[in-house]
């Protein structure tokens, strides 16, 4: 803590001018039902920088104040007398104060010297005043509930005479020592060790180490670096990041041993990953290649998949999730994932890809949930809320349109929420004539960090998402990102790439340093780093800390000694930080040196292949689960009502619109059509101002059926992404030779700990066995549509443990699609639009009530979960491709959540049309399923008159007529004559949109 | 005839300008982008071209208020000429030539005094600050053109329709002073308003509770132009949400967006004054 700093109040002048303070009113009587009676908020600005009384006067009046709006007070908090309570919100120290280093730079324009932008001078906190007065409890809740994250904020608050001034300086203190760690203890010892360093490893790797450092020839090679024979903490702590399951993915490597109780049948698996993914893409590949179709360009061995747009550039494809630090802070959690998977493509082969769209796909516990909640557990509502301001601070921020999403409400999301962050780029198929899908390095070439500093943040991220969270989950692994430092740096990656000053790059993501280093590595076979050059944000870390630590927007950079004058110019000028620190060598060993001494050193093959394999048991037992018999319903009206403003399948405008969906001006398919209510199915962007070529994008996920068949859940997941881009007017990948229609995919598994323990995981056979089964069905899916999985992520410890309890995830798959569209004026919306225009279905109905919507509202889950039929789904989804060629289909909209009767409504929404159709056609399946059943792979289509018999002739039996569109905004739905639905559009709208709307 | 030249600034947490330049070129002019810290640092300049433009984006993320910290640095920051940046805007402006800000540009126009600069001292009048729903929204918003205005910009315009993507568009005006000035020089061009072209304060055809539901404002010459919507992102027909059905119901509607015309107005203005001074 330091005093005598100067200060700025900025206040706003009144009422009218502080829409923050009437919101902070709103949400404190709404979500903690405290009356605070009228509420001002303000930003302070304590200045630790040498300036005089009259510079400060200065620069605030001209520089911070506005002064159409604000007042503003010098080195005085201003609380006007009616003001009884106050609370100030401050960054802890070390945590990123982005506005705080912009008022520094603003600070060193105005007085026209060289401020250190590098180090913080300058802390903003928020401070709000409170018309009652409160006692200390209540604004502690008011703090820590609303206005801030204990793990991230200090709080002041009291009386506004109270007021103290904190700045949040960070006092560490400097201990640069390396510690040697005696392994060669019993067992016991051992894992008290692992568990005391969180280095998260069991007994056989703690093993394999022991037996690593008993080799003669390791033994040899130490002496001779002047280390000692037992490992250093530098050391430890690169193998556990190395080996966590987060970037080894060890349990999708491990062998496993499959007994399926109700078929009788037993099989060894060798890796999941090896046998399903990987194995069906190089199917995919071979099927590919003999029809040249020659796009796929890299898959699964760089930061994100690639294939080839067009003879100019190629397409990178990458999703993420960032589950664990979003479920302790929300924000932080979200835009780190996000702008942390933005790094994915930008430093994909070379690197300086410009990135086109975001997607982000959420799976969150009730927001309206009012039963107690566990420890240290945030309320669902508030995950949701954090999580959504995260992504759209993270991606408007950047100037990226996040495009397309879906949001899954369950409650066992409660515990750990799932984050998924998608990012898609364009990349020059070549920089100076190399192929900038592909990545070199060679002896020699320097090691450049570029991007934000060093400090405590996110050490042990890597190994903390790699075990459940807990009341002890350090508070190290909070980040917060900071856009505006990520797009200096992708500003200027982009203009070096292009320069060709860049031989490739990486991200420093989860393991920092350690990881991006220690895999660049593996390419020239050997790296040498010296971390005392590493630019720290405060002194105080040691050194393994500084190889470790996760601070946020940083890459790696390769280059060639020649170009090293050049990239450090460039970067000067586009004001990003580079330091060089260290070069790659090609004699098979990581060295990591600090003030020339060597701290670590260890044989890259052992980094990367020593990890001994897991051997894990699945065993299915089949699942008891019937058909329940639903009581006669006599409104109809209200039942589709209840389904519309259900959670998962309301209208998530309230989201939607918080997020920049259009910046880049290439959207042709948004999220919300028509006059602004319309859902699509796909979104769809250009990919150039030059060419109305595009790409399609879709999420399939649907983690409530896997309570019936993990195997049918996984391939209705995919069959519900690929009909999307189907829907929107995809076509299938390798139907003709060399038509470059690509597919790519990033498959993302969220599942729960599926490692069997007789006490701790009595579930975990049958947990795994539900993973083979998903894992089953990708392949099986995609091999016989040949779309190719070319990135994705898996993320195996969805527990949230606290109190005694725990709450985990259902086991999840997100299939996340993208696909080449030739010709973007082609797409389909949803919508209707025409009235008398034909709507049938497209695809058979079948009576599959499962796992539905419908079923939910009853509390079932019931059995005939929807089934896919794949040789159907491809004759039809060829079909529609054909039809949309002759531009025979108005409007199409895939059928899923809620059934038909949720479909037709949402194809008048967003329009001046209803409809008027009848179930007849479809009957056979039962009257709840044609309702309401989720049969996969069918369309909603409308048809212009006039095209009717060109139309039916071309789809024949599987088109089914349903009746038409209106203009008069009725819906009525009927069977044999009798109407089951009846209502005004806009009623069944103002039902879809209202549970949302009242999250304010 | 010599094309018209556009130049756009980036940098620093802009992020509309490849469609900005995308808009200028498929108008017909020629278009460079160039990074703020060129003109600040290696002293490009800006008078080989016609019009300046500061596109939409979160420059410096918004931070202490939208737009205030590029402001700062281009009133403040020293070029190599040991001139500032707005001393050479003065200059371009006062050689008769053209300055264009949309949305976070605006918001730097605004915020350095550029907008609507009734006294003519650069300094600050109005604000955009934000928005009355306390968030960011992005939706496309119906704006109505006043009638006797001065720009070229928004010649032959009545009722544009364009996406608003703000948090903080919100215009408030100093005092009633400024406001009869505004009103008085016909400076509020563009007014949020229903689909017949009502002006109207109701949210969320009023996206963000701007008085008067100004939308965009001129300067006194009506050669510096800014607004809160975003014209370069309706270049085309299909960026609008609902070009299935204006396609259906008019097979033959133009491929070009509504937005693109605010572009070919100013170049074809652009043009046709270096025709005339050709000509004298």
């Amino acid at each position: 803590m330091k005093n005598n700093v100067s200060m700025v109040h900025i206040v706003p002048r009144n009422a009218g001018c502080d829409s923050d303070g009437k919101r902070v009113q709103h949400q404190i009587l709404k979500h903690l039902g405290i009356e605070s009676g009228s509420v001002r908020s303000s930003k302070l600005f304590l200045i630790d920088y040498p300036i005089t009384e009259d510079e400060l006067k200065n620069y605030a009046e001209k520089c911070l104040h506005d002064p159409v709006v604000n007042s503003i007070y010098c080195n005085a908090l201003n609380s006007p007398g009616q003001y009884k309570s106050f609370i100030s919100v401050a960054k802890m120290p070390g945590v990123t104060d982005d506005e705080g280093t912009s008022a520094q730079k603003t600070l060193a324009d105005f007085l026209g010297r060289q401020i250190d932008t590098n180090t913080q001078h300058i802390f903003v906190q928020d401070v709000y005043f409170f018309e009652k007065e409160m006692d200390k409890n209540s604004l502690k809740r008011i703090a820590a509930d609303l206005l801030g994250n204990k793990l991230i904020n200090h709080f002041e608050y009291g009386k506004p005479s109270d007021f103290k001034q904190y700045v949040p300086a960070v006092d560490v203190v400097v201990d640069n020592r390396v510690e040697n760690i005696d392994i060669f203890i019993d067992d016991d010892k051992l894992l008290k060790l692992s568990r005391d360093m969180v280095l998260s490893m069991d007994i056989e790797e703690l093993r394999a180490i022991q037996d690593y450092y008993r080799d003669e020839k390791v033994l040899n090679k130490r002496e001779k670096s002047g280390l000692p024979s037992i490992p250093t903490d530098c050391e430890l702590e690169i193998l556990a990041q190395t080996w966590s399951e987060h970037c080894k993915h060890k349990e999708f490597a491990a062998k496993i041993t499959y007994t399926n109780k109700v078929t009788g049948e037993t099989k060894e698996i060798d890796s999941l990953f090896k046998t399903y993914i990987k194995g069906s893409t190089e199917k995919i590949r071979e099927n590919l290649k003999k029809n040249a179709n020659d796009w796929l360009l890299k898959v699964f061995n760089d930061n994100a998949g690639v294939v080839e747009l067009n003879k100019k550039d190629t397409f990178i494809w990458k999703v993420e999730t960032h589950n664990s630090p979003s479920a302790i802070d929300p924000y932080g959690g979200a835009i780190t994932g996000i702008l942390g998977n933005n790094r994915d493509p930008l430093c994909t082969g070379i690197g300086g890809g410009r990135l086109l769209f975001n997607t982000n796909v959420l799976c969150f516990g009730d927001p309206y949930y009012e039963g107690e909640l566990i420890d240290t557990q945030l309320h669902p509502r508030r995950i949701f809320e954090g999580v959504v301001k995260g992504i759209e601070d993270g991606g408007n921020k950047s100037g990226i349109p996040t495009v397309n999403g879906s949001i899954i409400f369950d409650e066992r999301y409660a515990g750990k929420p799932l984050v998924y962050c998608g990012t898609a780029g364009i990349i020059p198929r070549e920089y100076k004539g190399r192929n900038a899908w592909e990545k070199h390095i060679d002896k020699g070439d320097r090691i450049i960090m570029a991007g934000g500093r060093v400090g405590k943040d996110g050490i042990h991220g890597a190994t903390f998402s790699s075990t459940e969270l807990n009341e002890f989950s350090p508070s190290s692994a909070v980040q917060i990102g900071s856009p505006i430092t990520q797009k200096l740096l992708a500003d200027f990656l982009e203009r070096a790439t292009e320069r060709g000053l860049i031989k490739c790059s990486t991200d420093n993501g989860a393991g920092g340093l350690s990881s991006s280093i220690g895999e660049l590595a593996t390419i020239s076979n050997g790296a040498i780093v010296d971390l005392e050059n590493v630019p720290l944000k405060y002194s105080g870390l040691k050194p393994w800390e500084v190889f470790l630590s996760e601070s946020q927007e940083r890459m790696s950079l390769v280059v060639e000694p020649r170009y090293i004058k050049e990239v450090f110019n460039l970067a000067e000028e586009m004001e990003v930080e580079l330091t060089d620190i260290g070069e790659f060598s090609s004699d098979g060993d990581l060295v990591i040196r600090y003030d020339g001494k060597t701290i670590a050193s260890l044989d890259l093959d052992f980094l990367h292949d020593g990890v001994p394999r897991k051997h894990m048991n699945a065993q299915w037992d089949g699942v008891d689960v019937n058909e329940p018999t639903i009581p006669e319903i006599d409104d109809y009206n209200m039942v589709l009502k209840k389904l519309l403003s259900s959670l998962n399948i309301c209208s998530k405008e309230w989201v939607i619109r918080q997020y920049d969906h259009e910046v880049k001006g290439k959207s042709v398919l948004k999220p919300l059509m028509g006059d602004g209510n319309s859902p699509q199915d796909a979104a769809v962007v250009r990919t150039s101002f030059d060419s109305f070529e595009g790409v399609a994008v879709s999420n399939g996920i649907i983690p409530r059926y896997g309570d019936i068949d993990a195997y049918q859940m996984s391939a209705g997941s995919f069959d519900e992404a690929v009909r999307q881009i189907i829907s929107a007017g995809g076509e299938l990948p390798n139907l003709e030779k060399s038509n470059g229609i690509f597919w790519t995919v990033n498959d993302n598994f969220c599942v729960p700990d599926s490692l069997y323990d007789p006490v701790n995981n009595p579930d975990g056979k049958v947990k795994l066995a539900k993973l083979v089964q998903m894992c089953e069905a990708l392949y099986d899916m995609s091999t016989f549509f040949d779309i190719p999985m070319t990135s994705g992520k898996d993320s195996m410890k969805n527990d949230f443990k606290g109190g005694g309890k725990k709450i985990s995830v259902p086991p999840t798959i997100l299939y996340s699609m993208a696909a080449k569209i030739k010709d973007v004026r082609r797409c389909v919306s949803s919508n209707f639009k025409a009235a008398d225009d034909l709507v049938y279905v497209l695809g058979e109905t079948y009576d599959e009530l499962g796992g539905s919507e419908f079923y939910r509202i009853y509390n079932e889950l019931g059995a005939n979960v929807p089934v896919v039929r794949p040789e159907l789904a491809k004759k039809l989804y060829t079909a529609v491709s054909q039809a949309n060629r002759e531009s025979l289909i108005e409007s199409s909209h895939d059928i899923s959540d809620g059934g038909l009767a949720v479909c037709l409504a949402e194809c008048c929404f967003g329009t001046a049309f209803g409809v008027n159709a009848s179930i007849d056609s479809i009957a056979s399946a039962g009257r709840n399923a044609a309702l309401f059943g989720e049969s996969h792979s069918r369309f909603v289509v409308s048809v212009a008159p006039e095209n009717r018999e060109r139309f039916e002739e071309h789809f024949g039996k599987r088109a089914f007529l349903l009746g038409n569109v209106t203009g008069n905004g009725k819906f009525t739905l009927s069977e044999n004559g009798a109407c089951l639905i009846d209502s005004s559009v806009s009623d069944l709208l103002a039902s879809w949109k209202s549970t949302l709307e009242i999250m304010e | 005839m010599k094309k018209v030249r556009a130049l756009v600034i980036t940098g620093f947490g802009i992020n509309c300008e490849e469609e900005m330049a995308a808009a200028y070129t498929l108008a017909g002019a020629e278009a460079v982008i160039v990074h703020l810290n060129d003109i600040l640092v290696d002293g490009f300049s800006i008078h080989d071209f016609d019009v300046l433009n500061f596109p939409g984006g979160f420059s410096f993320g918004d931070d202490i208020a939208s737009g205030r910290v590029l402001a700062n640095k281009i009133r403040f920051k020293k070029l190599p000429s040991g001139l500032t940046f707005i001393d050479e805007i003065k200059k371009f402006i006062k050689a008769g030539k053209f300055v264009f800000g949309v949305c976070n540009g605006f918001q730097v126009l605004v915020k350095l005094g550029l907008l609507p600069d009734l006294s003519g001292e650069i300094k600050q009048e109005v604000t955009l600050t934000r928005n009355d729903s306390s968030k960011f929204e992005d939706r496309w918003c119906y704006c109505k053109r006043a009638d006797n205005v001065k720009t070229p910009f928004l010649k032959d315009i009545d009722i544009i329709y364009l996406p608003v993507r703000h948090g903080e568009g919100k215009l408030m005006i100093a005092d009633d002073n400024v406001q009869k000035k505004i009103l008085d020089n016909n400076l509020a061009v563009l007014s949020y308003c229903d689909s017949t072209g009502k002006i109207t304060d109701k949210y969320p055809l009023n996206p963000n509770g701007s008085e008067m539901s100004i939308a965009g404002l001129t300067d006194t010459t009506g050669q510096v132009f800014g607004l809160m919507p975003h014209p370069e992102a309706f270049l085309t027909l299909y960026n609008h949400p609902d070009w299935g059905r204006l396609r259906r119901e008019n097979p033959s509607i133009p491929e070009d967006g509504e937005g693109l015309k605010i572009f070919k107005n100013i170049i074809t203005h652009i043009a046709s004054q270096e025709r005339k001074d050709e000509v004298s």
